[in-house]
């Protein structure tokens, strides 16, 4: 049961670094976590990777495999074949610290610049009622483990270190959503969305809902949502044409 | 002089997991400027990882629940040595500290009437637990995090810097507390990320450290779970009691070996899902221990009317506390009667339908199919005991969360005496809670008091850093080098295989001269690489703490003569009502980097008159001595 794989990993720091190749030992039911911490224990004891629940649900683990942003706790050798080279590596829109930890501080700044959930004035504790149908919209959002695979995958950021001054990411885009969708919140974020947190930057593509390990429906159900609450307060190309290519998808 | 980074604060909690936010929430609330120190990323501490719900009595799903029915399945859960005091407060508390989670944006599964729902947990007369499908402790850690970044924003408005009164280390690791005349005066600790070092000057500290699962190998914990507030605490002269209680849970995964030990939510059994033998028998029937004689339905047609009737019926045995569950299984699979791969099986696929699985255990479903290649749906799931939680921590004030050292101050998983003998599911969440909050009070309290502060001593501060140092060094004499993941492992499989699940006198004894070679070695460990995220610096660091506290647990183990609860003696296989009202206290002893360990009985404060009665004398007869139960108002009517 138990083979040699061959893993490729990203070692290095601030300053340098470069692409590794070891035969680390795998065996039956085994996930590409496990293998780094068994070059860890046997070969590299100083190799740097964040995890902490191993079972998919914290979201630390994030990294890249073979170029896809993944878990690492979650991708299960048996995707690979046998005799193939596993490349990991770190996410890349994020600096990196050492080896495959990044640093992710960018994504706290962003949490912090959008207004917290606002209860009505004068709702005492206890006395919250909502219905479930209305919460579960939120309840999708609230899924995030914080993983920012999305945040890793998307185009606007990845390569474009001067746009996260001014774009939140789908991560904190998908907060506001998800604020904006409580049945009891009573702010209104609707044009922070757009001026502050970027939502213009996004065209839909998708990625980020294609690599979320919680399967959360990020653009359709959140970053769409939100442009159209936008573009009813204003004219906006690409919901325009996002709701064309939806409609045709679902026809 | 050693460099090291300087913060001042008035307090300092250490840990980020639902105990530590709620402690922070409170004392910045009361005003004051707070740190939170935690060792992974800020959101990802083990909170995240409960699934099963919080406990709280709130009645919105049968109405006849309410505090002294929650305080009464804590109490029988505990088999009575828990703190009466902790365990009131908890029960009593926990409803507003949920509801008030609402106040912070949480977003519970809610009831027909739109009300917070609740479900059905092991040892919990009523649906008690309110929570999000299967990932509740998620939507706790999230709320509470989300609600620091509110305070962080008010004190933006009020000081142009989000940071000004509240701060999070995130990646930083603790590994001395630092004393001047007896009370506390800092943290030291190093940054994960360059190694660099760091004093808090602070005259409180809130430990919220969470526990020690990581000292055994088939585990549900992190790698965060090595007991250093435990082993900080000793070291800074606090007690620890209640250490020789673990609890197994009953349903870890049992295959692939990678995820032994990964969790399944006891939720499976509260939404309807059976344990069973390889032979399809459903096994618990015959483990009904005669303390819940008469608790629990003895037929399956009562155990399946009860999910729908729970006036009429009983609850099933599937549900009992979790202690009694997972000895059940091991005596079974010991017996011959396991799975393919020595466990039992946990059938949720012939009890509901597909869609209703997948709404309500989503993140079981995820699991199995993700990492099992197992759907719930169809098949059942294998699953074996795997060491959860430790009710064992540190002693303190039930009102205050103090400890004996002043100025420090304990909440969550890192405390002891709330749980006794054995924690019921959801009673953690609602524990962090209730405690957090009340530490984060008893703390603030603690500094107003306060005419001067204490200082630290550069002496203190160069000692903490050498001791930090010290795995880089290599053996003093030059002997030969221990590699801190090999010693690990031993100590894991040591703990696992001889202070387990079933405990014996010879084999505890055994695992003490191990943990004393372990002793032996530990100064020899020597690390490779620099101290930039090093991952075998921080292991080599974290394995002091980790031995410890197994030294606690053994040694307290071995003098309890007696079962109880997440203590089980082979030797001594019956509750043994004169230890009812024993405690043992751990305390250290020496000054060398790993202290030893020194255990003491001591007796509780017996039970409030009031409380006592809301017990039937019969059902006290099965715990107490008659002497205890002489001046009962029943005995004396
Ligand atoms: C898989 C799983 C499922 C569970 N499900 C439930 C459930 O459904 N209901 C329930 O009630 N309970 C459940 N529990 C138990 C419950 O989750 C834990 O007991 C509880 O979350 C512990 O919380 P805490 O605040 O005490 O500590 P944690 O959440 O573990 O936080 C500890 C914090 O301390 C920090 N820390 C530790 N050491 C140091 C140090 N030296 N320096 C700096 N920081 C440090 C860590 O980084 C972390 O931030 C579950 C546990 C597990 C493992
Ligand atoms: S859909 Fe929008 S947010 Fe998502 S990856 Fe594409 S551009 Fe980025
Ligand atoms: S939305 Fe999905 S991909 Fe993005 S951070 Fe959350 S869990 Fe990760
Ligand atoms: S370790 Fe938690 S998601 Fe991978």
């Amino acid at each position: 049961m138990a083979y040699p794989a061959k893993l490729r990993v990203w070692r290095g720091d601030t300053t340098s670094g470069e692409l590794q190749d070891f035969e680390v030992e795998a065996n039956e039911g085994e996930v590409v976590l496990d293998l780094i911490h068994r070059l860890q224990a046997t070969q590299t004891p100083d190799l740097a990777v964040r995890w902490n629940c191993k079972a998919g649900k914290c979201g630390s683990c994030s990294a890249e495999v073979n170029g896809r942003p993944r878990l690492l706790c979650m991708t299960r050798m048996s995707i690979f074949d046998e005799d193939e080279v596993i490349t990991v590596t770190p996410m890349r829109t994020f600096p990196v610290i050492r080896d495959l930890v990044t640093d992710v501080s960018y994504n706290y700044e962003k949490a912090r610049e959008i207004p917290s959930f606002t209860p009505p004035e004068g709702l005492e504790p206890g006395e919250y009622r909502m219905q479930q149908v209305d919460v579960e919209r939120s309840q999708e959002f609230r899924k995030c483990i914080e993983c920012f695979l999305c945040q890793d995958t998307c185009h606007v950021i990845r390569d474009h270190e001067e746009n996260k001054q001014s774009f939140a990411g789908p991560r904190y885009l998908m907060r506001v959503a998800e604020l904006e969708m409580h049945p009891l919140d009573v702010a209104d974020r609707v044009g922070d969305a757009q001026d502050v947190h970027g939502l213009g930057y996004c065209n839909i593509t998708k990625c980020c809902t294609e690599v979320c390990p919680e399967g959360i429906h990020i653009t359709d159900n959140a970053l769409i949502p939100m442009k159209e609450r936008v573009a009813d307060r204003r004219y906006d190309p690409i919901v325009w044409l996002g709701n064309k290519i939806f409609k045709r998808d679902g026809a | 002089m050693t460099e090291v980074e300087r913060h001042n604060y008035d307090v300092v909690v250490i840990g980020a997991g639902g105990a530590g936010l709620r402690a922070v929430i409170e004392a910045r609330q009361r005003g004051l400027s707070v740190a939170v120190v935690c060792k992974s990323l800020f959101g990802k501490a083990h909170t995240v990882m409960a699934e099963g719900g919080c406990a709280a009595s709130m009645g919105n799903a049968n109405s006849h629940d309410n505090w002294q029915v929650h305080f009464r399945d804590t109490m029988r859960g505990g088999k009575f040595l828990n703190n009466w005091r902790m365990a009131e407060l908890h029960a009593k508390e926990a409803p507003d500290r949920v509801w008030e989670l609402e106040t912070y944006g949480a977003l519970f599964d809610r009831t027909a009437d739109g009300r917070i729902s609740q479900r059905n947990f092991g040892g919990h007369t009523y649906p008690r637990l309110a929570h999000v499908g299967d990932r509740t402790g998620l939507e706790l850690i999230r709320t509470m995090q989300q609600k620091i970044v509110s305070l962080q924003q008010e004190d933006f408005t009020s000081y142009g810097d989000y940071e000004a009164k509240l701060k999070v280390f995130a990646e930083c690791t603790v590994t001395e507390l630092v004393k001047e005349d007896g009370r506390i005066a800092g943290a030291f600790g190093y940054w994960r990320e360059s190694g660099r070092f760091v004093l808090f000057e602070t005259p409180a500290v809130v430990l919220a450290t969470g526990g020690i699962g990581k000292s055994f190998k088939v585990t549900s914990n992190s790698w965060e779970y090595t007991g250093d507030g435990h082993a900080l605490a000793l070291r800074a002269g606090a007690g620890l009691i209640n250490m020789e209680f673990v609890q197994f849970h009953p349903t870890g995964m049992v295959w692939p070996p990678s995820v032994k030990g990964i969790l399944v939510t006891e939720g499976v059994r509260g939404d309807g899902g059976v344990l069973k033998n390889a032979e399809g028998e459903r096994f618990m029937f015959r483990y009904i221990p005669d303390v819940f004689k008469g608790q629990y339905a003895d037929s399956e047609e009562e155990a399946d009317r009860w999910y729908t009737d729970q006036e009429g019926n009983r609850r099933t045995p599937d549900l009992l506390p979790r202690d009694e569950v997972a000895r059940a299984i091991n005596t079974e699979v010991k017996e011959g009667r396991g799975s393919q791969h020595g466990g039992m099986f946990l059938d949720i696929a012939s009890r509901l339908p597909t869609e209703e699985i997948r709404k309500r255990l989503p993140s079981m479903y995820h699991q199995f199919r993700e990492l099992a290649d197992v759907d719930i749906t169809a098949e059942p799931m294998e699953v074996g005991p795997t060491c959860h939680y430790v009710m064992g921590g540190i002693e303190v004030d039930p009102d205050t969360a103090a400890s004996a050292v002043p100025g420090l101050f304990a909440a969550g998983e890192c405390s002891g005496g709330m749980h006794g003998s054995n924690r019921l599911g959801g009673n953690s969440l609602s524990d962090l809670l209730v405690f957090g909050r009340r530490a984060g009070l008893g703390a603030a309290e603690y500094v107003e008091s306060l005419d001067a502060r204490p200082s630290v001593s550069d002496a203190d501060v160069t000692a903490a850093a050498k001791h930090a140092l010290a795995p880089f060094g290599g053996p003093d004499d030059g002997g030969s080098e221990e590699n801190p993941y090999t010693l690990h492992t031993e100590l894991q499989q040591t703990m696992n295989e001889l202070v387990g699940i079933i405990r014996k006198a010879d084999e505890i004894e055994k695992a003490i001269d191990k943990l004393a070679e372990i002793r032996a070695r530990i100064g020899r460990v020597t690390v490779e690489g620099n101290r930039q995220y090093n991952p075998g610096w921080h292991l080599a660091v974290d394995l002091r703490n980790m031995l410890l506290v197994s030294e606690c647990v053994a040694r307290a183990a071995l003098r309890r003569t007696e079962s109880r609860g997440g203590h089980t003696r082979d030797d001594f296989p019956q509750l043994d009502a004169q230890w009812r009202n024993r405690l043992l206290v751990c305390a250290a002893t020496g000054d060398q980097p790993v202290p030893a360990v020194d255990v003491e009985v001591k007796e509780q404060l017996p039970m409030r008159g009031d409380l006592l009665e809301l017990f039937e004398l019969s059902e006290l007869e099965k715990y107490y001595t008659e002497d205890e139960l002489a001046g009962h108002p029943e005995r004396t009517a």
